[in-house]
């Protein structure tokens, strides 16, 4: 099991109060298939990928991330317990979606990139680490049921 | 690996033109946020009297780190022939694992965000994160 030392329970409890689901999760997903153009190969069904102004404007996209960024509520509802559940996530992203899992990791790089704009200088070293800490077990959860 | 395009260097010299007054500042806040985020990375910095991330001597590498940065942008033609010593230095005396060049050019973007929000826009930042690689890959070249 995790461990969580009381700083980083109410940082991550602190930043998903602060952020704007529908503004940082388009972001961070429009960066990641931006920096990242192989991630598009999961986005097939999404119309316009072709540069990154089609990518911050298409719908679908920041439909998506909104969808992400609820989901990563999941997980800061049960800390403790993240493992379990992601459980279906991690079957769904698995047997029907096929998303590489190394790919989680690109995503979760580009979500720290967003939320360190969105802070500031709020998002010192340590809420960096406490908030890297929060996405590297989210993404090993996430990847926990691929076989 | 892949080779910068012309679009990567444009963007990433007229990034540079815009950031680079504030260097130094860059520098220090990458090297104090990869002390801190990445403990690991503490471990060539023993011979520091003051380890934490906020001490002149951390503040003085980030500067340092940076200037080379910079050179690396001067010489963004031919990175494997402009950074062939600092290769050697990093082969030969630093012995860095390269697997740490990563690590601090994720923290240099992150800084990165933080400073320059609107400026680091998804553009910049995929064509700054293949340089970094870019460089990167060219001080790893004297290791074996």
């Amino acid at each position: 099991m995790v461990e969580w030392t009381d700083f980083e329970r109410n940082t991550i409890q602190d930043i998903f109060s602060r952020i704007e689901y529908d503004v940082v999760g388009p972001a961070a997903l429009a960066r990641c298939l931006v920096v990242y153009p192989w991630t598009q190969r999961y986005f097939g069904g999404f119309g316009n990928l072709y540069n990154a102004a089609a990518i911050k404007g298409n719908p679908m996209v920041s439909k998506h991330g909104t969808t992400i960024l609820n989901g990563l509520e999941r997980a800061v509802k049960n800390m403790d317990d993240i493992t379990n559940t992601y459980a279906e996530l991690s079957v769904l992203h698995s047997e029907k979606l096929h998303v590489d899992p190394d790919n989680f990791k690109l995503l979760a790089d580009c979500l720290t990139i967003v939320v360190a704009a969105q802070l500031g200088n709020e998002f010192t070293g340590e809420v960096q680490a406490a908030f890297q800490k929060f996405l590297a077990v989210v993404v090993s959860a996430l990847g926990r049921q691929y076989r | 690996m892949t080779t910068l395009t012309a679009k990567d260097k444009q963007t990433v010299k007229a990034f540079w033109a815009k950031v680079s007054g504030k260097s130094e500042d860059i520098g220090a806040a990458a090297v104090a946020r990869m002390l801190v985020v990445y403990p690991q990375t503490k471990t060539y910095f023993s011979h520091w009297q003051d380890q934490s991330p906020h001490s002149a001597a951390a503040r003085k590498h980030g500067i340092t780190v940076m200037m080379g940065v910079g050179d690396a942008v001067t010489k963004i033609d031919d990175l494997k022939e402009g950074l062939k010593e600092l290769s050697e230095l990093h082969a030969f005396t630093l012995r860095v694992d390269p697997g740490n060049f990563k690590i601090l050019s994720h923290n240099i973007l992150v800084v990165m965000a933080i400073m320059f929000p609107t400026d680091f826009t998804p553009d910049v930042h995929v064509s700054l994160d293949k340089f970094l690689a870019a460089v990167s890959l060219a001080l790893a070249e004297k290791y074996r």
